[in-house]
């Protein structure tokens, strides 16, 4: 079953910006897949289109299998959205917000009120649902919307730039909070700019670039075809000089971090074993973490290129 | 969705809406009675007298209705208006709209929000009025159900004026220009038969005169027009106007790119 499926979907604003040239993509059901693309690409457009916030110019949305269009009450019932910007109001408390979210999907205030314990408690406010929403801090607010999403306990749940302005160890906890609920069968699409986040998060992928989808598959898939991988050397003792190695390209990050690049068909024994030879010993090595990074913007590079053509 | 869970989300709605003004109070509640304190003070008891009777009642006793349907107008009005474009401006109506609520369902709650701070005003104004006048209501029904029509009819207005806004500015531009006019043209302070026929016939035209004289027929027994004719005009207004507000909601007018 598809949680989503979008078919040929374009989007014109009155202004006259084609935010979206007829994009079609699947998520399926229990994935966890990331909408990847630099601003302006059309992610907000597509995620708005998809929960009702925006009207589509043409094409088809299902949502588990029903048309966003022809059963709208019942594809909104399983969607869950928490979006890019804050979009609740400052003069109520957290409790207050998912109560009437609740409210709204049509589920009862004491039944409500269970799942917004659980819910805030899971995203650390239930401490603070009686304060106003408005002096929450930032991360605090992404949580509260976070929560308010789940308040109906959706089968498809969206989130746009959910960790955007959240500190690291916030960023972590809702990862692991995530992932936890994604395994309970909950299906997650997430638009971020933190590729890292994507790569530790998601299974599957698409990138969108000007209205287009320019890659659609599945991490491991894309990240196969890094040619190049850049890797960091902590090294036991300062280097006065650089060392010599042939057939790599590298560079000191500093007197004990050798940065080096290594192509899949070198392989990194070779390095080692020079290192060796000059006395050079390695404490540690670790990769570049946001090594989809290379690979959105070259990608991104590509489609610019193919534009122009 | 069932019957039972639409009606949650409508009470929800409804619960919102009460429970905003009500937390608001100073600002929604206290000042339409302190202002029509001073409408009777000064109408009423310092130059009232000095008029005279108006279609066999004192004057303070043949404004009171008009007052009251002011208040009642005018609260309506602002109540949907101001909540329906706070909920646009800061982006809260798009906890609604992401949730599988009928159009209808969110239409309602507003109405039913703006009919409860206009009856609300309407009653604490005719509490204030009883401390200047006598009221006897002569037919309770119709007072009844004019009060509840025209606040439904003012929400609706105050509804269409939040969908079109797109600053405060566009929320303070009708009720200045456009319903204060209209409500003190309409017949509030003085019955139209004092006027030359040319503006006898230019207020038949005022949507407001229907109200107050229907009102007022309800609390004194004495109106300008046929009762009959201001209920079918007020039921035109009220069945257009919701109309026209679904119509707007359903387009994602002013709510959706």
């Amino acid at each position: 079953m598809k949680a989503l499926q979008i078919t040929n979907l374009k989007k014109t604003y009155k202004s006259g910006l084609q935010a979206l040239k007829g994009i079609s993509l699947e998520v399926n059901e229990g994935d966890f897949f990331a909408l990847l693309g630099p601003n302006g690409a059309g992610k907000s457009t597509t995620i708005g289109i998809v929960t009702s916030l925006v009207n589509k110019t043409d094409g088809k949305v299902n949502i588990f299998g029903l048309d966003i269009d022809s059963h709208s009450v019942q594809a909104k019932s399983l969607i869950g959205v928490a979006p890019q910007e804050i979009n609740f109001s400052q003069f109520e408390n957290p409790l207050e917000i998912l109560l009437n979210q609740a409210g709204y999907y049509g589920i009862n205030r004491k039944t409500a009120y269970g799942r917004a314990e659980k819910y805030l408690g899971n995203m650390g406010l239930w401490e603070k649902r009686n304060e106003p929403s408005r002096t929450l801090s930032g991360g605090l607010k992404r949580r509260l919307m976070i929560a308010r999403a789940l308040i109906h306990e959706p089968k498809l749940l969206i989130l746009d730039e959910p960790t955007a302005g959240v500190d690291v160890e916030l960023r972590r906890s809702m990862w692991d909070f995530l992932i936890e609920i994604n395994k309970q069968g909950t299906t997650i699409v997430l638009t971020t700019h933190y590729l890292e986040e994507a790569e530790k998060l998601c299974k599957n992928i698409a990138i969108i670039d000007k209205g287009n989808i320019i890659e659609n598959t599945s991490i491991k898939s894309i990240l196969s075809k890094l040619d190049i991988e850049t890797f960091f050397f902590d090294l036991r003792h300062a280097q006065s000089t650089p060392p010599v190695i042939n057939g790599y390209d590298y560079h000191m990050l500093d007197g004990s971090t050798l940065q080096v690049d290594i192509s899949k068909q070198q392989g990194i024994n070779n390095l080692f074993s020079q290192l060796s030879e000059q006395g050079i010993e390695v404490l540690s090595m670790r990769n570049k973490s946001n090594r989809l990074e290379e690979l959105f913007i070259n990608l991104l590079k590509e489609n610019k290129t193919d534009s122009q053509v | 969705m069932n019957t039972s869970q639409y009606f949650t989300a409508f009470r929800t709605i409804v619960i919102k809406e009460v429970s905003r003004f009500a937390r608001i109070w100073i600002q929604t509640i206290l000042p339409p009675a302190v202002s029509m304190t001073l409408y009777f003070v000064i109408f009423g008891s310092l130059i009232g007298p000095r008029i005279g009777q108006m279609d066999g009642f004192n004057y303070i006793q043949y404004i009171a209705p008009g007052i009251i349907m002011m208040s009642i107008i005018n609260s309506s009005y602002a109540n949907v208006v101001s909540s329906f474009f706070g909920a646009k401006f800061q982006r809260h109506i798009e906890e609604m709209l992401v949730a599988p609520i009928p159009n209808i369902i969110i239409l309602s709650g507003y109405i039913t929000g703006g009919i409860a701070r206009g009856m609300m005003v309407g009653l604490v104004v005719t509490l204030v009025a009883l401390f200047f006048t006598e009221l006897h209501i002569e037919h309770p029904l119709i007072v009844v159900t004019v009060v509840l029509l025209t606040s439904t009819l003012f929400s609706l207005a105050g509804f269409i004026n939040g969908i079109f806004a797109r600053k405060f500015d566009d929320i303070a531009i009708i009720p200045s220009f456009v319903l204060t006019p209209l409500i003190y043209l309409g017949g509030v302070f003085y019955s139209i038969n004092l006027l030359p026929e040319f503006w006898q016939t230019v207020s038949r035209l005022n949507p407001i005169f229907y109200m107050v004289n229907a009102f007022r027929y309800g609390m004194l027994g004495v109106s300008d027009i046929n009762i009959q004719s201001a209920f079918t005009i007020i039921l035109i207004f009220t069945v257009a106007l919701f109309s026209l507000c679904l119509y707007l909601l359903n387009k994602g007018v002013g709510i959706k790119t």
